[in-house]
């Protein structure tokens, strides 16, 4: 169980990168983690609309496609940017450290 | 108050109807909208109906586009179990089931398509089921238990899914396909023949290039009747051999159709008061350079955004690479592109892993691609077949290449 405040690894840095994104997964849930130029920006994984991992999805400025029906989200906000998406989808501030990505699990904002 | 020259009539309350009204709405928020459906239910999403609506593992309510709620929140008078008779185009109105006139500023058709029926003596029997609407779906869930046995006529979208479900509920399955191969108008036989292989192996039986020569009532059962002389009894047969549009109503008003209502770029027929959208329409596509009809997801969402714009008064031409998936057992599987010609296919992972994507070729183009259980390549397969440039053979084939960086030339 992770409590205020506390830091959790997702993944290196190494392991993200614009053309692909990362997909961790902590106590069952998935994580999905974008890079978009010198930032990195971490979202739940499931789409909001259907069965679509948006790690799998195509990152265009700070927007994620879904690659399931091609909706999209903005990846700082979560909100829905492109139809069928219209429900946000949660989001996390990570914190880059060592050449890894850690969020605080508990701090998602939605 | 709005006069009647300005009010919105759309005929249809599908996926492509239920987009043009909800657009419309967020586009102008005075327009009179009226959405006219012949079945009980608000618009939904037919995609998961033979997917996890018919398996049980999601609720009916889960395909609705929009809460059922939506349409009086938004003022969109949303009209069910209802039928158009005829279109006045002289009058600009409408004629409903019940003998009483709906006048228009703008009609919308958005008729969609139904099942091609099976030509065979035996179609109408009770065991026999088409698979398109929810109350389609409520007839047929009752019959997928463990014991059940079940044939599908045709081995494309609808028959591969239901097979995948009834398979999972337990049942024994036979799919019939007067074709020599599953998916043939959509998919290269290599790759149909991977996806039927994925099939056999969880007990699906298939007779592929079989006629049907009639259906026979026997007992409680139906039994499909082949041209071989086979027999094969069912407790339930699901007919999938294609879609027809519903462009009767068009037709009778003199609206140019073929196989389909003809649009253009806006979804504007040839009356500039009438547009048509989504399964029932044919248009020119830019990208391919030829006239199609498509029956999609994709079409029905964007085309219906792109006949709201068009009416709002924010033209905006509609063109998009067509796009499709399907879900099997535990297997997603896409398709971007459709070429009506390939010469060689090339494979980008082992076929046999059931992660992979077949990349189509036509001479040095890329020109469409399949993606199993790798749904993150369509996308840059996508921009491959816009940017139109020459790609080597060597390079798609190498997964240790990136599509990404292909992609960007």
């Amino acid at each position: 169980m992770s409590e205020t405040g506390t830091l959790t690894k997702l993944c290196e840095t190494a392991d993200v990168s614009e053309d692909l994104p990362f997909r961790a997964e902590i106590d069952g849930f998935g994580y999905a983690i974008f890079q978009a130029g010198d930032q990195y920006y971490v979202t739940a994984d499931l789409c909001s609309h259907g069965p679509g991992f948006l790690s799998d999805g195509f990152i265009e400025g700070c927007e994620v496609e879904c690659p399931f029906h091609q909706g999209r989200f903005d990846v700082r906000t979560g909100q829905p940017t492109a139809p069928p998406c219209e429900v946000p989808i949660k989001v996390w501030t990570p914190v880059v450290s060592d050449e890894a990505i850690f969020i605080d699990i508990s701090a998602g904002l939605s | 108050m709005q006069s009647d020259r300005e009010t919105v009539v759309i005929v249809g309350a599908g996926q492509a109807g239920a987009w043009v009204a909800i657009t419309l709405r967020s586009l102008d928020p005075e327009r009179r909208i009226v959405l006219i459906g012949d079945e009980a239910h608000p618009p939904y999403e037919r995609p998961p109906l033979s997917k996890a609506i018919l398996a049980g593992k999601a609720g009916i309510e889960s395909a609705y586009i929009k809460p059922e709620t939506f349409y009086a929140d938004n003022r969109i008078e949303l009209m069910l179990n209802r039928r158009v008779r005829h279109i006045n185009r002289d009058r600009n109105s409408l004629t409903l089931d019940d003998g009483s006139n709906l006048d228009y500023g703008t009609l919308v058709l958005a008729t969609g398509c139904r099942p091609r029926p099976l030509p065979v003596k035996g179609a109408d029997l009770p065991q026999v089921h088409t698979l398109r609407t929810i109350a389609d779906v409520e007839k047929i869930a009752t019959w997928l238990k463990p014991g059940s046995q079940v044939v599908a006529i045709g081995a494309g979208f609808i028959g591969l899914e239901f097979a995948a479900v009834a398979i999972e509920a337990g049942c024994g399955v036979t799919i019939v396909d007067a074709a020599p191969h599953a998916m043939g108008r959509v998919i290269d036989k290599s790759v149909a023949e991977t996806i039927a292989a994925g099939h056999s192996a969880r007990g699906v039986d298939f007779r592929f290039s079989a006629a049907i020569d009639k259906i026979e009532a026997e007992g409680e059962q139906a039994v499909v009747v082949l041209g071989s002389g086979e027999r094969l009894p069912a407790d339930l047969v699901i007919v999938g051999i294609g879609a027809i549009p519903n462009s009767d109503l068009a037709e009778a008003a003199h609206l140019a159709c073929d196989d389909g209502i003809i649009v253009n770029a806006f979804g504007r027929t040839d009356d500039p008061k009438i547009f048509a959208v989504g399964d029932v329409t044919r248009h020119f596509n830019p990208l391919l350079g030829r006239s199609l009809r498509l029956e999609s997801w994709q079409n029905a969402q964007n085309q219906g955004i792109a006949v709201a714009k068009a009416i709002a008064g924010t033209a905006t031409p509609y063109a998009d690479l067509p796009w499709f998936w399907s879900d099997q057992y535990d297997t997603n599987l896409q398709i971007i592109g459709a070429p009506t010609t390939w010469d060689r296919i090339i494979w980008r992972g082992e076929r046999e892993s059931g992660k992979f994507t077949a990349i189509y070729m036509h001479g040095e183009k890329v020109v469409a691609g399949n993606s199993m259980n790798n749904p993150r390549d369509i996308r840059f397969i996508k921009q491959l077949i816009l940017n139109g440039t020459p790609v080597p053979d060597a390079a798609l084939a190498d997964p240790a290449t990136s599509l990404a960086q292909l992609a960007k030339g």
